[in-house]
């Protein structure tokens, strides 16, 4: 595996749409749910067990050569809003654009065919991963690194907390966050045997309830 | 980097701005607006649309900072139907969106592409930003930078990227110098000495066909460009 390939596809300057999103903290901030750094921390460290276990699964799985359509379809699965579904796919296409101007790859022009509308995203960067001669389990911190990372930088913006005291937090979190890809990589080793039940399946209804609601607000500074 | 896939690799492409399409057909020509909060990107975007729709077909994408407000004005105005707006959300980076981030706009100006044919030009306007804010060459195939008298006359003497490399440089607003003191012969001289022979228009949008010269740069390009594709 390629370190500097990793920090490539896990820098959130890489150009996937990511940046127009705020991982649900949007809401939040509205909610008053999020409002400092440790009600930021408490958001990042429940995203990171629920959306950041499955999508880090999904990365995964893609990245150890699973079938994408099959994962696909365990991933709208495990996303029950359409709301979600909808944004995982867009940027899933963006992920696709990026992934194959950057990681050329036979096995990313096949899923982009097959799927024009675009995959979900976890699936994507896992093939680009793949694509990028990493391993599962690089792919799965990648998802697990940007099921936080994106909502720590959402929020930076939108509350004007201190950057500095954000990527503190990012950094206590950084241990979880191996912990929960080397989870999902070790899920996602198991579904040969297991099938794409192994893959983790954690949700936050809460998270999947605001995320409908703020994609109906007409005024907002993110796309979700 | 491990890229070696032997036989399978296949040609990197840029996804982005060919002229050409997948099935050899000429895409339509993008034009970018860009320009400080409130200088008249939309109204000249408006005014484009009235002037070049009897001629050309045209859609445009809108960069709203935090609202629909731009995509709902031109809407409301119908200075074209509803299926050729469209907003893109910015995520409080205006600037990163059309130029280290292009994909959600590159999203909207393909599917206008794929969806309009014929489709000739499509116009994106930026979010209102800084001086230094620039479309990428990924997105756009030129841009035009919109600045106003009454923000200052200094404006075109401060520079930064937008005043000094736009491929037009717009001055509008000019009815408005007399009440705002600005000297226009002095913002014609300072953009001249940041721009050496790149063109500046000077604009009043609230006149009778104040968007002529605009209109006409840009059909001028589109041809040009058109004919080098065609090459
Ligand atoms: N007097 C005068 N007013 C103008 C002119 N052009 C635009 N305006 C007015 O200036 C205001 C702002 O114009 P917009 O076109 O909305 O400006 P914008 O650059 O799109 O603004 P943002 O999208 O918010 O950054 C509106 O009230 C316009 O009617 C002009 O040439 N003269
Ligand atoms: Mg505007």
């Amino acid at each position: 595996m390629s370190p500097a390939a990793l920090l490539l596809l896990a820098d959130g300057r890489f150009p996937a749409g990511g940046h127009a999103h705020s991982g649900g903290v949007e809401a939040a901030v509205a909610h008053k749910a999020v409002h400092d750094i440790n009600s930021l921390e408490a958001f990042c460290r429940g995203r990171l067990h629920t959306t950041g276990l499955t999508t880090a699964g999904l990365a995964a799985a893609a990245a150890a050569g699973c079938d994408p359509l099959m994962l696909d379809d365990a991933a709208d699965a495990r996303t029950p809003v359409p709301a979600l579904r909808a944004v995982a796919r867009k940027l899933g296409r963006q992920m696709m654009r990026a992934a194959r101007a950057t990681f050329p790859s036979a096995e990313l022009d096949r899923l982009a065919a097959e799927r024009p509308r675009g995959a979900h995203q976890p699936i994507v960067q896992g093939i680009a991963a793949r694509a990028a001669g990493l391993t599962p389990e690089d792919a799965a911190c990648a998802a697990a690194y940007e099921a936080v990372g994106g909502p720590a930088t959402a929020a930076v913006r939108l509350l004007s907390l201190d950057p500095l005291a954000a990527s503190w937090l990012l950094a206590r979190l950084s241990t979880e966050a191996d912990a929960v890809a080397a989870n999902a990589a070790g899920a996602a080793a198991r579904v040969k045997t297991e099938g794409l039940d192994a893959l983790p399946s954690a949700s936050s209804p809460l998270l999947d309830i605001t995320a409908e609601q703020h994609a109906a607000w007409t005024v907002r500074l993110f796309a979700s | 980097m491990h890229l070696d896939h032997p036989v399978t690799m296949p040609h990197r492409h840029t996804y982005s701005a060919e002229p050409l399409r997948a099935d050899g057909s000429l895409r339509a020509f993008r034009v970018g607006l860009g320009g400080p909060v409130g200088s008249g990107k939309t109204a000249s975007v408006a005014a484009l649309c009235r002037t070049l729709r009897d001629r050309l077909s045209l859609a445009v994408v809108t960069n709203d900072i935090y609202t629909r407000e731009d995509a709902e004005f031109l809407l409301r105005e119908a200075v074209l139907p509803p299926e050729r707006i469209t907003a893109v959300e910015t995520g409080a980076c205006p600037h990163t969106a059309i130029r280290d981030d292009i994909s959600a706009n590159l999203e909207a100006v393909e599917h206008f592409d794929q969806t309009l044919d014929p489709l000739d030009l499509v116009l994106v306007e930026s979010g209102g930003d800084n001086l230094t804010a620039t479309f990428s060459k990924g997105l756009v195939d030129v841009q035009i930078f919109v600045i106003d008298v009454s923000s200052g006359d200094d404006i075109p003497r401060k520079g930064g990227p937008g005043i000094t490399n736009a491929d037009l440089l717009v001055v509008n607003k000019t009815d408005l110098a007399p009440h705002v003191g600005a000297d226009l012969a002095t913002m014609a001289a300072d953009a001249e000495r940041q721009r050496g022979a790149l063109p500046v228009v000077f604009t009043s949008l609230t006149s009778d066909d104040g968007i002529r010269e605009i209109a006409d740069w840009i059909t001028g390009h589109l041809t040009r460009w058109r004919a080098k594709a065609a090459a």
